[in-house]
């Protein structure tokens, strides 16, 4: 059990682009810092410890933990680094989460980045995989979701068309967000006729490579309310692992985010997701996955994904909007990206955010997904939880 | 005037080898591969389930496997995607030459899938479903590679 409540109190994100060659990732990292820290009206100083992290080879640096010091803040000060592939920014965020819910740490700076233009991103995914075993035929990230998209469509019937709605949503919420890096509103039929890279994923269903970093900043309860007058408090947070070798995963099911989100759920005591949760920010970096996992997530039955989806039902006007940031299709600083999907959740309960901003947002969920299959959910509140 | 000409750090020819036991399991496997032209799997003595490859504990069960069970050579395409993006094959830094189909092989008798190319010299036939059989390569060392690929049974 926590010993305390946790609220996040202050947020702040870079400009994020396809290339930032006008800063090193440590000047990067400051940018995102000292908007967060901004945001919440606190200084360095008022900082009790730093949890941090990005996607080990992605950049031709790693240990971040280490070289980003001046730049993260970190000076003479406790830091940890978190790696776990895609989920890194959720990873950070729970780890945050659990840094001051433990009750040792106040005041907690979480800090997620990547400088993709940096790196050959299919090289250093498959550093994640088993050399034997499973490099031979990969291909990086895409390979893997292609073979899950294929497995779900074979079992329910799903289209190119299914998957390029949820394209053509997710691009059109990001045009409503300045810090995203696409923003640019695209047709079902300019998605279908881009080139297709693995079966049956087009380039416009998937997420482009991006420079750009995430800073939130946690709070334990004593202080939460000195600091900001509308935290978003952390009501639950999950995370769930698979398998071990690519082969292993039940391709078309997200098994994963299915179990953490029934734990979130009985957390929370939440019984009908689509009515209850206000907004979602989804980790979703292909479209299919944002008919398939709504599933996983108790939102459509299964097999129904693609009607909830062609309904209007995660538009922005819709009973549960989906990404109104744009998410990850439209933006993927890999080891930022979970984490933006908390900050972004965030904003939405703290009533600031602008103009992709839902009106009214009372519990908000944020995903993290990881390229072997795992998940990670927080459930985000605007009153502080009474559990 | 900002200079923005890149500057090549060289590193020469380097090579960059490392070393990886698969282990007791993952050696049987490759031995019978290459001697016997045999897939072994293991089964879990709890849950039944029949892993390939071989490994020694059951995650869901978190007990030890020893139980060698053959499966295959025939099996069935489990999901699969035909990739058809040019990337850089971080194995031999050269480009991957693509289209390539990229299967995930259910074999008859294994509970998980075994990846590997598809022959898709006729696309219409890859679909999850279709048979497949091995073709092994003529010289095998001990590797993965003793299968050239996998091709689809009329």
């Amino acid at each position: 059990m926590a010993k305390q409540r946790v609220a996040i109190v202050g947020i702040g994100q870079t400009y994020h682009k396809s290339h930032r060659p006008d800063v090193n990732g440590q000047e990067l990292i400051n940018e995102a810092v000292q908007r967060a820290l901004a945001d919440a009206d606190l200084t360095i100083s008022d900082i009790d410890a730093i949890v941090i992290g990005n996607m080990d080879h992605f950049e031709g640096i790693n240990y971040v933990d280490c070289w980003s010091v001046d730049g993260s803040g970190g000076f003479m000060k406790p830091i940890i680094k978190l790696t776990t592939g895609g989920t890194t920014g959720s990873t950070l965020a729970i780890g945050g989460y659990h840094t001051v819910a433990s009750g040792l740490f106040d005041r907690v700076l979480v800090i997620g980045w990547e400088k993709n233009s940096e790196s050959d991103t299919t090289g250093a995914i498959t550093t994640a995989f088993d050399p034997v075993w499973d490099r031979l035929v990969f291909a990086g990230a895409i390979s893997g979701l292609a073979a899950e998209a294929q497995a779900y469509m074979a079992k329910y019937g799903a289209t190119d068309r299914d998957g390029a709605r949820v394209s053509v949503r997710d691009r059109k919420h990001a045009c409503n967000n300045p810090y995203t890096q696409l923003r640019k509103e695209v047709t079902i039929d300019e998605v279908l006729d881009s080139p297709m890279l693995a079966d049956p994923i087009h380039l416009l269903d998937v997420c482009p490579r991006t420079d750009g970093a995430c800073a939130v900043i946690m709070a334990g309860e004593d202080v939460v309310e000195k600091i900001t007058a509308t935290p978003d408090w952390i009501w639950a947070t999950a995370n769930r692992h698979t398998y071990t070798y690519l082969g292993d995963a039940n391709f078309g099911r997200l098994d994963s985010m299915a179990a953490a989100s029934r734990e979130i759920y009985d957390k929370a005591g939440i019984r009908e997701p689509a009515k209850e949760i206000g907004v979602i920010e989804l980790y979703q970096p292909y479209s299919f996955a944002g008919i398939m996992w709504i599933e996983d997530l108790g939102l459509a039955e299964y097999g129904k994904g693609a009607e909830f989806i062609w309904s209007g039902a995660t538009d922005m006007d819709g009973e549960i909007p989906f990404n109104p940031s744009g998410g990850v299709i439209a933006c993927n600083p890999i080891g930022a990206t979970g984490l933006i999907r908390c900050a972004e959740a965030a904003l939405q309960v703290m009533g600031k955010a602008e103009g992709r901003q839902v009106p009214d947002v009372d519990l908000a969920l944020s995903t993290g997904f990881g390229g072997c299959f795992w998940s990670d959910i927080l459930l985000h509140g605007r009153r502080k939880p009474d559990f | 005037m900002l200079d923005t000409e890149h500057v090549i750090i060289e590193s020469g020819a380097a090579r960059q080898p490392f070393n990886y036991a698969v282990g007791l399991h993952g050696s049987l496997f490759l031995q019978e591969l290459r001697d016997n032209r045999r897939f072994m799997a293991v089964k879990c003595p709890m849950c039944k389930k029949v892993y390939i490859p071989p490994r020694r504990v059951c995650g869901a069960c978190f007990v030890e496997m020893d139980k060698f069970v053959e499966v295959g050579p025939k099996g069935s395409i489990g999901t699969f995607t035909i990739l058809r993006y040019a990337f850089i094959d971080p194995e031999t830094g050269e480009k991957k030459p693509v289209p390539y189909g990229y299967g995930f092989i259910r074999l008859d008798g294994a509970d998980t899938l075994f990846q590997h190319y598809i022959d898709i010299q006729d696309e219409s036939k890859v679909k999850i479903g279709a048979r497949v059989e091995p073709v092994f390569a003529d010289e095998r060392k001990g590797t993965i590679k003793d299968i050239r690929y996998f091709r689809i049974i009329d």
